[in-house]
Formats: structure tokens, sequence, C-alpha cells
């Protein structure tokens, strides 16, 4: 079924949402409740019943903000304190202040959290100052809910179907995108009012220490599509250079789930089976001890929860193995491995792009719209920080709500036909080739040089070695060879892949000081320079073509933080016991 | 340049005496979010065809024979 047909198809979207995974779907909701005439188009490259980082659900919402555990204000202190202050504050307040009915609509769809005897949330405390993380122990639900509740508001779903550029108007509004079917090659151009881009991380940039290309932390099916996309049209991308580092299972490289085992005592040791951070709350600081405990005499880093009780341990693998990577257990298995017995090695992951769990992202305001008219994005694409799987869920919420009131004021677009023939030859041109390389190969070397020239401690040097190194991998690709549709839908992956190497690279030289922890330590400019670049950084495709950098100022505070408070999690190291 | 084929263990396995793909069955094909699985021609039944598989379980867990197996990659089982 995959061989290569000519085909081209046309489609008209009010509202073309581009991402069938967490976002999207929401997006696709929200919109089609608040105006059930909209022909709202939901676009995904796998299939929306289970695409997207959340394929087999998730153990917990990690940020939420329940009334009577955690306010608004206190929130977005912590989000900022824990980026360094480079946030805008305005959409992660907007963001802490919603989030809380889109629980609510979430736990009617019948994805249920976790609640106390009195029928309340049951809220934990893993953070360094406040109370957001809530259970889910039957978060597999979440997909099939999601799905349900689609197909009653009669979305228009196309599976199948990769988008790989978008249409820019005349007047450089958003006027749709081009998508290319990844079982017969056959094309469709959708016109649309609209667009909302929910692509997911950029989570195959570096490669596992595995070697093995699709065993990555993110879903490797989140390739950067949307980066890229988002980078050609235009569109303005943000702190590219906070890069996504994740503490995960050593080799499986899934989560290893300090969220999940905390709150019943578990916790990351080092070889001496010793704590060494003093929170277990994802940020750039965590994750330099992390680094540098694994780095030193007492690594590797372990996730010790051999001290606990038999049942507790079960209560933990029960959840561990059951949910968002259920193949946790089965790796466990073949390696004997019994939690109660001896602690689970840890390691960090390779770098990627995700506002999920980092700060990087294409720039959105506080209605998840991006720097182009009519452009929206959400999710771990969207450069809210940290805005983790409910983030997805209330920033697609806001994107599909705000995207509504803008169609009923702008119609479509009008743009120059040349630019889908353009797309069309760009696409093809790898089936039109007898024979050259391969698109596993091109991306196996591009993320075998992220590796080895990207990956934190950054050093200019090694960086443009990178590039150099990138722009042969580049001129490759017009010798890239594909055989049938699936090859197809992985050469332009690897084109994705590449892009967004590009720009981890460029991001990173642009910001020349160190911030973020271990994200962007930058070797060459060790020290924290607010005086330079307290600062967004962003990163764009210039009129001539060109990637260009900038600075944008971060946005006055709307919740004041006093310097002592700033500091807050700058401190992540135990410290040292008397005598020790 | 001819294009060499690597061998490699698959992590998905389907068990031929369970599976229902030639009764119409494309479950474990549709639900895959990295698209590496097909129906075999030659047997009617579903198969790994590429080996990319991100271990992530919707195939078993949505098949309604139980005849799918995932297992970890050898690479890094």
């Amino acid at each position: 079924m995959d061989e290569i047909q000519s085909g081209l198809h046309h489609v008209d979207a009010d509202i073309l949402v581009i991402g069938g995974g967490t976002a999207g779907p929401m997006a696709a909701y929200k919109a089609k409740c608040k105006n059930p005439n909209a022909k709202v188009v939901l676009l995904e490259k796998a299939n929306v019943k289970r695409s997207g980082a959340i394929s087999m659900g998730m153990d917990g919402l990690n940020n939420t903000v329940i009334p009577g555990h955690a306010t608004p204000e206190q929130y977005t202190k912590e989000i900022t304190v824990a980026n360094d202050g480079i946030v805008d504050q305005k959409a992660v307040l907007r963001y802490a202040e919603s989030c809380f009915e889109i629980i609510n609509e979430l736990d009617s769809f019948g994805i249920r959290f976790q609640k106390d005897e009195t029928g309340e949330y049951d809220v934990k405390k893993v953070h360094h100052v406040g109370t957001y993380v809530l259970p889910m122990p039957n978060g597999d639900t979440v997909k099939k809910a999601l799905y349900r509740q689609l197909r009653r508001k009669q979305i228009l779903i196309s599976n199948r179907f990769m988008a790989t550029r978008l249409l820019t108007g005349n007047d450089g509004r958003i006027a749709g995108a081009i998508a290319v079917n990844t079982r017969t090659s056959e094309f469709l151009v959708i016109r649309a009012k609209a667009v909302i881009l929910c692509m997911g991380a950029a989570g195959r940039l570096g490669l596992p220490t595995s070697g093995y290309m699709f065993g990555t932390y993110e879903n490797a099916t989140n390739s950067g599509d949307g980066y890229a996309m988002a980078y050609h049209a235009g569109a303005e991308l943000t702190n590219l250079e906070c890069y996504q580092i994740n503490p995960l299972i050593k080799d499986y490289n899934g989560p290893a789930c300090a969220y999940v085992a905390g709150p019943f005592g578990g916790y990351t040791a080092n070889n001496e089976g010793m704590r060494f951070i003093e929170c277990d709350y994802w940020s750039g600081q965590m994750m330099q001890e992390f680094y540098n405990e694994l780095q030193s005499g007492k690594g590797p880093v372990f996730l010790k929860l051999d001290h606990l009780h038999d049942d507790t341990v079960k209560e933990i693998a029960k959840t561990l193995h059951n949910v968002e990577r259920p193949t946790r257990g089965r790796f466990h298995d073949n390696r004997s491995i019994d939690y109660s017995r001896e602690m689970i090695e840890m390691h960090i992951s390779e770098i990627g792009f995700c506002s999920g769990h980092s700060a990087s992202g294409v720039w959105v305001d506080e209605n998840a719209r991006t720097s182009v008219a009519g452009l929206y994005a959400a999710g771990d694409m969207a450069s809210v920080p940290h805005n983790y799987m409910l983030g997805a869920f209330t920033n697609g919420a806001f994107a599909g709500e705000d995207a509504v009131d803008y169609i009923a004021e702008h119609d479509f677009a009008p743009f120059d036909d040349g630019q889908v023939n353009a797309e069309m030859t760009r696409v093809l041109a790898p089936t039109k080739r007898e024979d050259g390389i391969p698109p596993n190969q091109i991306e196996y070397k591009t993320r075998r040089l992220v590796n080895d020239y990207l990956q934190p401690p950054k050093v200019t040097r090694k960086m443009q070695l990178a590039q150099d190194r990138f722009a042969e991998v580049r001129a490759d690709l017009d010798k890239m060879v594909v055989r049938d549709s699936h090859e197809l839908m992985r050469s332009l992956e690897a084109q994705s892949i590449l892009d967004c190497a590009d720009m981890a690279a460029h991001a990173s030289q642009f910001r020349t000081e160190s911030r973020w922890g271990l994200y962007h330590n930058y070797a060459d400019y060790p020290e924290k320079d607010n005086e330079n670049w307290f600062c967004h950084t962003q990163l764009k495709k210039d009129e001539n073509g060109k990637m260009t950098s900038f600075k944008r100022p971060v946005e006055p505070y709307v919740v004041e933080i006093d310097d002592e408070e700033m500091g807050a999690y700058e401190n992540q190291r135990v410290e040292a016991e008397a005598g020790d | 340049m001819p294009i060499a084929s690597t061998p490699t263990t698959v992590p998905v396995t389907v068990d031929e005496s369970k599976c229902i793909a030639e009764k119409g069955c494309t479950v474990c094909v549709d639900v895959c979010p990295l698209d590496v699985l097909r129906i075999s021609e030659e047997s009617g039944k579903a198969y790994m065809k590429y080996d990319e598989c991100w271990y992530c379980m919707p195939c078993e867990a949505d098949c309604p024979t139980g005849a799918v197996t995932v297992s970890i990659p050898y690479l890094l089982r």
C-alpha cells in the first residue's frame, strides 16, 4: 500500500488544526464548541486515536493550579523562578487561571483524576515551593475520551496526512497548508482562514545513547515538523537554546517518573544511595546537578525505591507499568531488576526542543497567537514554559477559541499558487532519483552530529563545526532517495530534524552567557549575564531567507517577585551536613 | 549505488494463529503512531515492516485477539 502515486486534492477549512495529539484535539473541540457552524479540519500524520506524546495516556498532571492547593499567582512565580526569569508571565498566568476549568472539563469527559475520600482532587507536592501534581491512576483513558468528544462534535479528521509547509497569503496572513499522504504520497492543499499548529516537540533531534534512532525520550513521531514549518513561514521562535534534557531510565530512555514515586517516598539518589538534589521537579538547575553527579565519582544516578515497603513499591510499579510508557515493566523484567531490592539506573536524555518540560518553542502570546496573523501554536511546540499535558490542553483551548474570533473577521487570504508547485517539487524530489542516500542515513548522521557538537556544555568552536557538517548534510539532501511513501514521510522528517539542528546551533551561539542550568550551559560564557541577556532570544527566517536572531524584551511582570524568591531554584544541591 | 538491507530483529511480533487480519482487521496497523506495521500480502497477517519502534504498546493493547506482542528493541534491552 505504500506505492508512490500522483494526486492533488483541495479542501477548504475555516480553521485547520495540524496535529491530533493533545493540544490539537482540544483546539478543534473548543473551536467547534464556540462556533458549531465553523468547518474545523484536524490533520494528523498518524491516527488521532493513538497519536502524539500521550499515545498510551499519562500518569498525572504535573502542573495543576487547584483552588485550595495553589494560586495562579504562586504558580506564575514558581515557573518564572524555575526559568531564570525569562518568561512571558501573561501567558503563564492565563494558563494558571484557566487550567482548573479544563481539569473539570476533562474529568467530565471520563478521564478520571485521583480524588480523596471527600471527592476532592488529591494533589501532591513535587515542586520546590507549591503543590501542583495530580495523579491519574486511570490515565490510559485520555486518548479514547478525547476521540469520543471529537466524534460527538463532528470534527473532520484527516489521518495519514503529514503537513509539510504552511501557505502564506500575499498580505502576510496565513493562508493554509500543504500536506502529503504518508501511504500514497498524494497531496492535499488546505485553504484555511486560520491555522493552529499542535505538532509536538522536536524529540528526534539528539540520538539516544542506545543508538536506536526511535528510542527517543519523546514520542519518536514528534520530529520537529512544527518548528520547521513555523520557521519557513516566517514565524518567530524563541529561546531555542533552552534545550530540553530530561532525567530518564537509562537505556529504556523513558521517564523514571520521580513525580510518581516522590509522593510515596521514592527519590533520585547517587551510587551511595544518597539524595543529592533538594527537589525532583525538573528545571535546568536541577538537570545541571544531575549532570554533575553523573560525571562525578558518585555517579551514576538512580531512582531509589528499595527502602520502601513492598506494597508501596507495588503501587508505584502499577502506575509505571500501565500508563504513559507501559513497557517499562518489561524492560526491567528482562534485566531481572526488582525495585524492592535494588535501585533503578537513570541517565539524562538526548537534547530536544519541548516547552512541555523547558521553555523553547514557536513564540506565542497569551492567546496562543504566533507572530504571523492567523497562525496559532499550542502544546510542546509553543513557547509557554513547562506546560506539560495540561498546558497543551489549556493553551490548545485558547487557540481554538481565539481562532473562532479571528475567522469572524478574516476571510481566506489570497496566495500565490507557485508555493504549491514549489513545495510539491521539493517533497517529491527524492522520489525522482533511482539511487542515492536513504533518509535514515541522512537522519542518523544529523543526529549523531547533534550529539557530538551541540550537547551542553556548549562550546563555540564545536557548534561552528556542527554548522559546517550540517551544511554538508544539507547539500547531500540533493542525493536523498526514497522508494515508497513511508520513506517519503521519513525523508521529510529528516529535513525537519536538520532544520531544528541548525536552529539549535544558531540560537545557542547568539546568547553569549550561561542560563537555565544545564540547558544553556555555555562553556565560553560560564556566567549568567542579566545586564545583557535578561531577555527572550528570538530566531526567524529573514526577508532574504537567512536565519537571524534578535532580542525581545521580557514584558513587565504581572506577578512581582523579590530577589530572595528569585534564587529559589539556584540552590538545588543538598547541603553537606556538618562533619560530612 | 545499490542500497543494502541490514538485518534487524524486530520488537513487534504477531502470533499468526491469533491474528485475524485476513478477515479485514487492521487495528494494529491503524493505531501505530510511527506507522510501521503492515498486512503481509503473502500470509494475510500483520507484521512489522519497518524497524522504527517507540515500544509504546497501542498495537498490543488494542489488538482484539491478543495476537501482538511488543518487546524492547534489542539495542536497548
